[in-house]
């Protein structure tokens, strides 16, 4: 569902992001993504969601291909992903379920499909019960809950999350990963970009390790291995 | 596959009506959010429209009035005295037949001079019958204005014709006057109108910023450009018609007050300015359109740089 040919990101500045990545990702996987910081993770996973061009190669996903694609597509890719970050990006001055509809609003859904589908999202993340609440009335888990919420209301055929439990503890970056094992377990594939070597650990599933832009292990089951 | 994606995004950017309706409820509320910013674009929009319409209303009048003029023009071809009736029926005739000739009257002296009594008093009666020094005359139309000085070089020509005289050079500097004004008017109203949208798109740029984090988070959930950029569209065009309002007031009145001031002086020349209706009602739509198109406008020029990919 999402394979790269040789690309490689060059920034204006000369950086290398990422040099001559070449990798396929099958549908209903997990993946991680671990590396130290400024290892090019951030690069890797912007030009997924095709933030960032790559300055060579070509990147596929299901029926998008980056090279010849036009910018006016680029919405409707997205559609088809889920994005979830580390400061969760919610909207501050929405409720917790406002900010879930939005992201179905925007997509242009009828409001009683959006109502049902919204409830349902919630339910799965466990915050029926504070779908008034706004996110300043939140803890951090939740917050970063209510943005997985949002991420899947599409029913995207993958979820994209950058460091999901960056500013977690670890007993609320286990309730995370659950919520992303139960998301991955209908079928929708992860591919995760962490630093928490605990979660790696404890949770094996297949590891894609970056080290000054090149990809330098691919492991299935595979454990976190580098020191920071 | 091509077939496909034509289908998804059919779908998706055909305005269903419950989007408009989101998006209109959204623009009132960032109308209603940003207070003391829309009653700066609305002044900036309401003081550009006021200049708009007096200028344009100027102009409209100005071109009207000059039309008529232009129609006026004629050359006067007066007849040698004692010349038969036949004569005349003859020069007549030849006169019809000249180029750009449209129009061919006949004047007696008698009439010219009932001409003068009224328009200068009655003291000139006293050339009444045989004392009266005018000539008999024909009033020749030319199909334009341009064609005066031809026509009355040839008239002269003519036998019987004492002096053929045309107003011709007096309107063609009316009319470079007019083209002037004209120009300049419209030179000044364009000038206007980018301020506007300047001052617009400046207020506009305001509110965007104060958004920018849900403009993000709205591209990232697959948002497309357009959806993005309905409901501030919709906030410049409600600016550019609540700016509108003081205007047209104020062009109405004034019209109105003119227009009974200029015509009562201008009665029996023949010039008149244009009726308050439908001319006001055709100014008062052209206003509000205009204030919705310039609202627009701002508000998408000042989106551009954050829709960039």
């Amino acid at each position: 569902m999402i394979s790269m040919e040789n690309v490689s990101k060059q920034y204006e500045n000369g950086v290398t992001g990422i040099a001559d990545v070449n990798l396929t990702i099958k549908q209903g996987e997990f993946v991680y993504v671990v590396g130290p910081s400024g290892a090019g993770k951030s690069t890797f996973i912007k030009m997924l969601y095709h933030q960032l061009t790559p300055t060579t190669g070509d990147i596929k996903f299901n029926d998008y291909d980056y090279a010849t694609m036009k910018n006016k597509d680029i919405p409707y890719l997205r559609r088809e992903m889920g994005v979830v970050f580390q400061d969760f990006k919610l909207l501050p001055r929405l409720t917790v379920f406002e900010n879930v509809a939005y992201a179905m609003q925007v997509v242009e859904k009828e409001d009683a499909e959006i109502h049902d589908r919204v409830l349902e999202v919630l339910k799965e993340v466990g915050l029926e019960h504070k779908i008034r609440r706004f996110p300043s009335e939140l803890s951090g888990g939740e917050q970063q809950r209510v943005a997985i919420a949002r991420a899947i209301a599409n029913k995207p055929s993958v979820l994209i999350a950058d460091e999901p439990t960056g500013n977690l503890d670890p007993d609320t970056s286990d309730g995370i990963m659950d919520i992303l094992e139960a998301v991955n377990r209908q079928n929708t594939t992860i591919i995760m970009a962490t630093h928490n070597r605990d979660v790696v650990d404890s949770r094996p599933h297949r590891v894609l390790e970056v080290a000054s832009g090149q990809f330098v292990r691919d492991e299935e089951e595979g454990s976190y291995g580098v020191e920071d | 596959m091509a077939s496909l994606f034509a289908m998804k995004r059919k779908g998706a950017t055909e305005l269903k009506t419950s989007v408009m309706k989101r998006h209109l409820s959204d623009s009132f509320k960032s109308l209603r959010r940003n207070g003391w910013m829309t009653v700066a674009a609305v002044s900036a929009v309401t003081v550009t429209l006021l200049l708009v319409g007096i200028v344009l209303a100027m102009i409209f009048n100005v071109n009207r009035v000059s039309q008529q003029v232009e129609n006026d023009v004629q050359v006067r071809v007066a007849v040698n005295r004692n010349v038969s009736q036949a004569k005349k029926d003859t020069l007549q005739k030849q006169l019809k037949s000249l180029p750009d000739v449209t129009q061919v009257k006949y004047r007696s002296r008698s009439q010219e001079l009932n001409g003068i009594i009224s328009g200068y008093g009655k003291q000139w009666q006293m050339f009444r019958g045989d004392d009266n020094p005018l000539n008999d005359v024909f009033l020749v139309k030319t199909s334009s204005a341009h064609a005066t000085m031809s026509v009355a070089k040839h008239a002269e020509k003519l036998a019987n014709v004492s002096e053929a005289s045309y107003g011709g050079k007096t309107a063609r500097k009316l009319f470079r006057y007019v083209n002037t004004l004209r120009n300049w008017g419209l030179a000044f109203t364009i000038m206007l109108l980018l301020v506007a949208v300047f001052l617009i798109s400046n207020t506009i740029r305001i509110t965007i910023l104060s958004r920018s984090a849900e403009i993000g988070v709205m591209r990232l959930v697959g948002a497309t450009n357009w959806y993005i950029r309905w409901p501030f569209l919709l906030e410049g065009a409600w600016t550019g018609l609540l700016g509108a309002v003081v205007p047209v007031v104020v062009v109405d009145l004034g019209y109105n007050f003119v227009y009974h001031s200029m015509n009562m002086a201008q009665v029996g020349n023949g010039y008149s300015l244009y009726p308050q209706l439908p001319f006001l009602f055709w100014m008062d739509v052209l206003l509000a359109g205009i204030g919705v198109v310039i609202g627009a406008v701002g508000a998408v020029v000042s989106m551009r740089r954050f829709l960039k990919v």
